[in-house]
């Protein structure tokens, strides 16, 4: 199912049921092949890119969440930078950032819906 | 206005301070320095180093580019060669003349040669400069053998450069014994067996007649009662203050050297100062560093016209390391003082020798010396400086420390306490530094150059930063983070009195937000040695640390490795065989660790589920390498095998191992059981080790290997099994129920008000009535133990995670190998894009 966005090359894409997520923790999805990182932080769904720009690896979707003086964040699993669920930035370093996408639930069906251009 | 002319003649450390010291304030002078030698400063404190792997750059104390920062003008290789006090200005060897109107004499002191015959010879050489040890170096490459003549602090320091140039070195002392001036008879016999056995030969009260040509060597020392024959001579009989140029122009000089200065380091001149080793105050010359830098700095205010602070002398304690033997001499080291009492310990099986030197009344500290073990000496020092009240028994203060030895808190001290002697910097100069807003010891060092020079304050400097913090509540608090205002051992009590079993409810009732990358592991850990419930539940998972979180250890690619328990490094063949087939299935890099187990490494986290089953039916269970929890139990082969065992090693370390597996703690956990005393499982060197004896076990805690080894220390001896699986129950669970979080046993213990006589108490002794509740609290956890990997494996809602793509089943394509020694490793960078690039994946 793909619902069109407000933007004509943007797409809403169906990722997965909103319990493939455990509460409290994220998975990892593809989306034209790109790699995702997708939370349930229990109070909402956010999605940023999976890839880890400190070590280069692909496991931000395996880091831990929280929130740091009231900012959402997941810490990297390696080296345990912190980067904000809504907007992707670094807070150990401003100047890094990784990709953050919007995302919502549908009501009827309770899947996750995260919107990307397509190519 | 007319720009001031400052001179200042002499380039060494304390030239070199004043330089420094004026840079910082606001002057108006025009500098010339002349400096003699062919380097500019360098730290001739650790000019021994140079001989032991530091380079001249190294040893540098002169920021690049800093005259021409200052606007400094620097003669290079230049001295002074006379003073012309009228016309105000010198000339210098090569001719520059420069008028000054205030002159600054630094220029130190010159190593002492007697005058015997043939001091003069080739390969006769002093220790004082970079130029000196090149020479030195030089001369060295074709000699065998060589000999210190004086056995002073300088001279064995130059006897260490001499052994570490490969050279057979003699030390010979005219005195009776070593280091006279600091050390008395016994001390300098203490340091005398202990230079020996590190292979220098001393020769104590024989006095050099003449140096002639040797027979077998290059020189012969002929003494009054025999001689010596050496290649290579080193003098290094005392110095004596640069005085000359000084004593030329005029100025009044002592009689045994050094220019006389007034309480503002003034000479007989007004316009000529004198400060460091040339300097000559009340009949004394101080040969340290930290004197001359004092004055450095009250000159440099003086010349600035800032403060007028006095000179009063200094303090001529001393602590060093000679050839890696601790000596510490602190005031009033040769009881000179009348009625003076004196308390002395020694051990003259570990060479260590210490004497307390007590105020007749016995209230305060008059001096001290140390040999072999200088671990007293700041407090010695704060003690005697500071005159605080001694304790009742003022040998507590020097006995061995398992005896109790009270502490001395930075509380204690008063504000004007010396903290750091090298620079002079005071406990309220500290706290002032803190105030202005110095909160760690990097800043502080910036600050005040407390902890720069020596080095020996820093731990007295982070205690008053620490003690300090605390007070004005710029609080380092303890709260374990911004979650919630508790330590770990404060949640961890209301974990367990409250009966908690979820992080919301704990978050609920104690803390605010939503819980970090800190609080959430910690409290998975506080749970799981509360109540033992599955790591991998639902309610838990989500709080688990990077590791736990998919119960193996994340490697830098996004891979794991695999580690399975194998008890007391025992293993059957067949089992060896089946990690043989599972490494060879999924192409796992293998390796023996260093815990004498098997690590797997390079599985993706989609794989650990089959690795696992396979590893689980083949009858492995988790090794808990990626969780703070008991890790290995190390043996030895012990009795069954070993012709020196006295107990069955092996047989006690499965039991152990099988005992405490998957118990988890504030930090990781290791063990280890030897046989016999000869120690093959290094178990003195693990946070439990169990050592066979004759009678049984003796038990030793707190050790660590790691970022700071530290021993362990036996805690009770000859148990039986009984009684030493008790001991270790009751251990483990004082430890997980008030250690910090991240918190080792070694520095758990180190921070244990009472130390080991403390814990002692509470475990043998049971001093707090809890021995039976932590026996309990054990026992329940391993009553309720399962294998993590065998839990999971069987819980397909649980496996659903270790999927690669919560939309997609095939793997990370990112995570790319190449082989290297007939194994995969993962790629480098660049390795990774070629690959990348050939597999035409999208970049
Ligand atoms: C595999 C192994 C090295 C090896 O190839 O031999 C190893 C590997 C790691 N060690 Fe270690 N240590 C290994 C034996 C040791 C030892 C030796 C021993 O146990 O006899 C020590 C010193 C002894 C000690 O701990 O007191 C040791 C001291 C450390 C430390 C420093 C601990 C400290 O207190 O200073 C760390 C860091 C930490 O835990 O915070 C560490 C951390 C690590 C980690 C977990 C780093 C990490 O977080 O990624 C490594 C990951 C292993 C992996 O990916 O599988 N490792 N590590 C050894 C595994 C033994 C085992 O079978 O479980
Ligand atoms: C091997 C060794 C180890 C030491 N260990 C310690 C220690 O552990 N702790 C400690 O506190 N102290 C130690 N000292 C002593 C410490 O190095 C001195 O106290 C300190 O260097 C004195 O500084 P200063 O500037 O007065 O003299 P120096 O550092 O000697 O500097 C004087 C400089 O003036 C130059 N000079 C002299 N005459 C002229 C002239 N006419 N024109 C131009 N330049 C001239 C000299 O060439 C020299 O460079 C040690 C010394 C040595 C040699
Ligand atoms: S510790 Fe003793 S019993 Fe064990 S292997 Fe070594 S020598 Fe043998
Ligand atoms: S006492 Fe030497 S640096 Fe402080």
């Amino acid at each position: 199912m793909q619902l069109q966005g407000i933007f004509t090359n943007a797409k809403w894409h169906d990722i997965c049921a909103l319990d493939d997520i455990v509460a409290g923790t994220g998975v990892a999805a593809r989306l034209n092949g790109e790699q995702l990182a997708v939370f349930n932080t229990g109070n909402g769904i956010f999605a940023l890119g999976n890839l880890d720009p400190f070590s280069g690896a692909n496991v931000l979707a395996r880091g831990l969440l929280g929130d740091i003086a009231g900012v959402l964040v997941v810490a990297s699993p390696v080296y345990k930078q912190h980067f904000c669920l809504q907007t992707g930035r670094c807070l150990e370093d401003p100047e890094i950032s990784v990709p953050a996408y919007q995302v919502r639930v549908c009501e009827i069906t309770n899947r996750i819906l995260i919107r990307a251009y397509t190519e | 206005m007319k720009e001031l002319q400052l001179l200042i003649v002499g380039n060494g450390m304390v030239g070199q301070r004043l330089l420094e010291e004026l840079s910082r304030m606001n002057h108006v002078y025009k500098i010339t320095v002349f400096c003699e030698e062919s380097r500019a400063a360098y730290d001739r404190v650790q000019l021994s180093s140079y001989f032991s792997g530091a380079t001249a750059d190294e040893l540098s104390l002169v920021a690049p580019g800093f005259f021409e920062q200052n606007n400094i003008r620097f003669l290079h290789g230049e001295s002074v060669q006379s003073i012309d006090r009228l016309h105000k200005s010198v000339v210098g060897t090569q001719g520059t003349v420069v008028e000054y109107d205030a002159l600054v004499l630094a220029t130190g002191s010159y190593p002492f040669v007697p005058p015997v015959p043939g001091h003069d010879r080739t390969g006769c050489h002093v220790y004082r400069t970079l130029d000196d040890l090149d020479a030195i170096r030089r001369d060295a490459a074709d000699c065998r053998s060589g000999v210190v003549i004086g056995g002073g602090l300088l001279g064995l320091e130059a006897a260490k450069a001499l052994t570490d140039l490969g050279l057979q070195t003699h030390v010979v002392e005219f005195a009776p014994q070593l280091m006279a001036v600091q050390l008395d008879q016994q001390g300098g016999a203490i340091l005398r067996n202990k230079i020996a056995a590190l292979g220098v030969r001393v020769h104590t009260g024989k006095s050099t007649q003449k140096i002639i040509d040797g027979d077998q060597c290059r020189h012969k020392l002929v003494f009054t009662d025999g001689e010596l024959e050496a290649d290579l001579i080193l003098f290094s009989a005392g110095i004596r203050p640069r005085d000359a140029l000084a004593r030329e122009a005029g100025l009044a000089v002592g009689e045994r050297g050094g220019v006389i200065v007034d309480d503002n380091l003034r000479t007989s001149d007004p316009d000529i100062y004198a400060i460091g080793e040339v300097a000559l105050w009340q009949n004394r010359i101080f040969g340290l560093v930290a004197p001359g830098y004092d004055m450095a700095r009250k000159l440099a205010s003086r010349l600035c016209k800032q403060t007028a602070e006095a000179f009063t002398g200094a303090d001529m304690s001393t602590k060093l390391k000679l050839m890696g033997v601790e000596v510490g001499s602190i005031g009033d080291a040769h009881a000179r003082t009348p009625g003076a009492k004196t308390c002395v310990y020694e051990d003259g099986i570990k060479g260590i020798y210490k004497k307390l030197i007590v105020s007749d009344d016995g209230k305060n500290l008059l001096g001290a010396l140390l040999v072999g073990d200088t671990s007293d000496y700041d407090t010695l020092l704060q003690y005697m400086i500071n005159a605080l009240p001694l304790p009742e028994a003022p040998s507590s203060l020097i006995l061995p420390s398992s005896d109790g030895k009270p502490m001395l808190g930075v509380d204690a001290l008063p504000a004007t306490a010396q903290i750091c002697s090298c620079n002079n910097v005071s406990k309220s100069g500290i706290c002032q530094a803190i105030t202005n807003g110095c909160t760690t010891i990097g800043s502080l060092k910036k600050e005040t150059r407390a902890a720069s020079t020596c080095g020996g304050c820093a731990s007295l400097v982070k205690q008053v930063l620490d003690a300090e913090l605390k007070r004005q509540g710029i609080a380092v608090n303890d709260h374990i983070c911004e979650h919630f205002a508790y330590t770990r051992q404060g949640l961890y009590h209301l974990v367990r009195l409250n009966k908690i079993r979820s992080f919301e409810q704990l978050l609920e009732q104690y803390g605010r937000g939503l819980g970090c990358e800190i609080c959430k592991p910690a409290t998975a850990s506080i749970f799981a040695s509360c109540w033992n419930d599955f790591v991998l539940d639902p309610k838990l998972v989500g709080l688990q640390d990077t590791n736990d979180n998919f119960l193996a250890n994340l490697q830098k690619d996004g891979s794991y490795s695999v580690v399975p328990r194998i008890p007391g490094g025992e293993i059957t063949p067949q089992k060896l065989e089946v990690l043989a087939q599972v490494a060879q299935q999924y192409d796992l890099y293998t390796k023996i660790t260093g815990g004498q187990r098997i690590d797997l490494f390079g599985a993706r986290v989609d794989q650990l589920p089959m690795i696992w089953r396979d590893l689980v039916d083949a009858g492995f269970e988790s090794g808990h390498a990626y969780g703070k929890a008991l890790r290995t139990v190390k043996s030895c082969v012990g009795s069954t095998w070993c012709r020196y065992g006295v107990q069955d090693s092996v047989s006690m370390a499965i039991y152990v191992e099988e005992r405490y597996r998957g118990l988890r703690s504030p930090h990781k956990l290791k063990m280890a059981v030897s046989g016999c005393t000869r120690e093959c499982a290094e178990a003195q060197s693990k946070d439990v080790g169990i050592i066979a004896t004759e009678k049984g076990w003796n038990l030793y805690v707190c050790g660590n290997g790691g970022m700071r080894p530290r021993h362990a220390e036996l805690f009770a001896s000859d148990l039986d099994d009984a009684t030493l699986i008790r001991y270790i129950d009751r251990f483990l669970m004082f430890y997980i129920a008030t250690a910090d979080r991240l918190q080792r046993t070694s520095v758990w213990r180190d921070n244990m008000e009472g130390g080991l006589a403390y814990l002692q108490d509470v475990i043998i002794n049971d001093s707090l009535g809890l021995a039976e509740e932590l026996e309990a609290q054990l026992q329940s956890l391993v009553d309720t133990y399962a294998c993590e990997w065998k839990r999971t494996i069987e819980d397909p809602e649980v496996l659903k995670r270790f999927r690669p793509f919560v939309n997609d089943d095939l793997p990370d394509e990112q995570i790319v190998y190449v082989r290297e020694r007939g194994q995969k490793r993962p790629a480098r960078a660049e390795e990774k894009e070629l690959s990348l690039i050939e597999q035409g994946a999208p970049v």
